[in-house]
């Protein structure tokens, strides 16, 4: 307890939100790296998710692609890739979009596939083009899931960056390899709480964002008949599973 | 008019759905296609807007070959309507309803206009109109549907078992509506079913598919009724279970009414009888309904 306490001290200590490589620093930076790796991982898997989804074609290469991209060590393949392009930003990216991109993967085309498939044969049949059916009808009910998908994403990029300070790059996880490399575990500790409350944060955002972009008249028909609005849990991101399963 | 020439649906792993299937439908009139499931009656239809391409043969529509039609534009023009209704859940009712003349480019003010004249037709309150489906009944989603349906002011109307998933006393009554706009605006309307009593009622052409398609009667209600064109179809219409053979009971009832019951004893309904006498030769086409178990007592 007595450590955690110390933590925290560390953490609101004003000494390290000022001046060189302070708290504030890192958050940013770590906060960025993150933002842009998710950013090229969403370019990559959103589309390939929605066909798939929408087609139901490939579904089978998509699992076995994000299940190899879940089990390949992430420290192991970035050190490769440090031996390859030398100390960088160009390796960690490559990492984290690799890590980044199944759960995208999963959760666009799980959204999409849950979309009731009589909604979108009516569509066809009133005479929607492929792409009106994904752009109308499947991404806007696919919503809540595509979000999820995103937070999962989000969520991993953010913790994994941690272990990319071993390869002298900033971010949060540098008090990780500092507290760790002079056994301050005061600092060890604070790192991993600022890490923690970040990732938190984020998460805690998104999940706003996905009860909001739920489409209203799918939120209404949750309501029970007096009228309330059942509190309807935001899908939490367990499409990291789901790819598994199937 | 629409024609089928010789088609067939065979599916990749060999199921027949349909062969060799040749029917005109003529226009501004109900069309049934009557069947259990496996007639391929659903496949049919679907055919007319390409959501189904025939494997062999061809349909056209007014001497038109459909299968030269973008499949897109062609399903603009037509109406369809489903089971379910299959309502744009993220839409609300007048959305829901302006969705294909949004797409073809009509302005969204006078989409919306016209959607709310077609609330009326079908009988919908306009109030409804800024409600989302999931915030109405089964009965009022399908209105909507059909509302949806005539939005372009099609001239073929596809409705694809629509009242199958409403309750008895609903389907009842959008059963009516359907007669009543029909006799409005008289459009080509090709209505699939598995319930001959809808399809007797609703039908100036009813077509019993035996399956894969196979027609095995066609003609009107009273034709079928009258003369059953085989086992089947006696079977299909309940004729052979002497649910159509309809007798004068003893009962009393109302001044000179008399009450009618099937084979089995079960009433049926009451014939009227102006003035003493019986009105058997005169009965009125719609009179067909005492023959309709649904429509009880004090319908005939």
């Amino acid at each position: 307890m007595n450590l955690f306490a110390e933590a925290f001290r560390w953490i609101v200590d004003p000494s390290h939100w000022t001046g060189g490589p302070d708290i504030s620093g890192h958050l940013l930076e770590h906060l960025s790296v993150s933002a842009y790796c998710v950013v090229i991982a969403v370019a990559i898997a959103l589309p390939i998710g929605v066909m798939i989804g929408h087609t139901g074609k490939g579904r089978g290469a998509a699992i076995l692609i994000s299940n190899v991209a879940r089990a390949l060590p992430t420290l192991g393949l970035l050190s490769i890739l440090i031996l390859l392009f030398g100390i960088g930003l160009l390796p960690i990216t490559i990492v984290l979009v690799i890590l980044a991109i199944p759960p995208m993967l999963a959760g666009a085309y799980a959204g999409v596939e849950s979309v009731d498939k009589q909604t979108v044969d009516a569509a066809r049949a009133l005479g929607m083009s492929e792409l009106q059916i994904i752009f109308r009808v499947e991404i806007p009910l696919a919503a809540p899931l595509l979000i999820g998908g995103l937070r999962a994403c989000a969520l991993q990029v953010i913790a994994t960056l941690g272990i990319a300070s071993a390869f002298a790059f900033g971010g949060l996880g540098i008090y990780l390899i500092n507290g760790l490399a002079t056994a301050d575990y005061t600092q060890l500790l604070a790192g991993a709480i600022l890490i923690t409350v970040l990732a938190l944060i984020v998460d805690g955002a998104l999940a706003v964002v996905q009860r909001f972009v739920v489409p209203r008249g799918v939120a209404l028909g949750r309501t029970d008949p007096n009228g309330h609005q059942k509190r309807a849990r935001a899908p939490r991101p367990r499409v990291l599973q789901e790819g598994m399963q199937s | 008019m629409i024609e089928f020439c010789g088609v067939s649906k065979t599916y990749p792993d060999g199921t027949h759905a349909v062969q060799d299937f040749s029917l005109s439908i003529p226009a501004r009139q109900i069309t049934v296609l009557v069947g259990s499931s496996g007639s391929g009656k659903t496949t049919l239809m679907r055919m007319i807007n390409r959501m189904v391409e025939p494997t062999s043969g061809s349909i056209e529509i007014d001497g038109q070959d459909i299968s030269k039609a973008e499949p897109v534009q062609l399903r603009r023009g037509i109406g369809y309507v489903m089971q379910n209704a299959g309502l744009l859940p993220h839409r609300k009712v007048i959305d829901n309803i302006a969705t294909v003349p949004r797409l073809t480019g009509v302005p969204k003010s006078q989409a919306r206009t016209r959607a709310l004249e077609l609330m009326d037709t079908v009988g919908l309150d306009r109030a409804l109109a800024e409600r989302y489906p999931s915030q109405l009944s089964g009965g009022q989603q399908q209105r909507v549907g059909v509302a949806r349906g005539l939005a372009v002011d099609p001239n073929i109307l596809l409705m694809d078992e629509p009242f199958s998933a409403v309750d008895p006393i609903v389907r009842d009554e959008l059963q009516q509506e359907v007669l009543r706009l029909q006799s409005e605006l008289a459009k080509t309307i090709v209505f699939v079913s598995h319930d001959i009593d809808e399809a007797f009622l609703l039908g100036d052409q009813v077509i019993v598919l035996a399956q894969g398609g196979e027609i095995v009667q066609q003609g009107t209600p009273e034709e079928i009724l009258a003369n059953p064109a085989s086992d089947f179809v006696a079977t299909f219409i309940g004729a052979d279970r002497g649910k159509r053979r309809l007798s004068v009971s003893q009962t009393q009832a109302r001044g000179d009414d008399r009450v009618l019951v099937d084979a089995g004893g079960y009433p049926v309904g009451v014939i009227a009888a102006p003035e003493g006498r019986l009105a058997v030769s005169s009965a009125s086409p719609k009179s067909r309904s005492v023959s309709n178990k649904t429509d009880q007592a004090g319908d005939a």
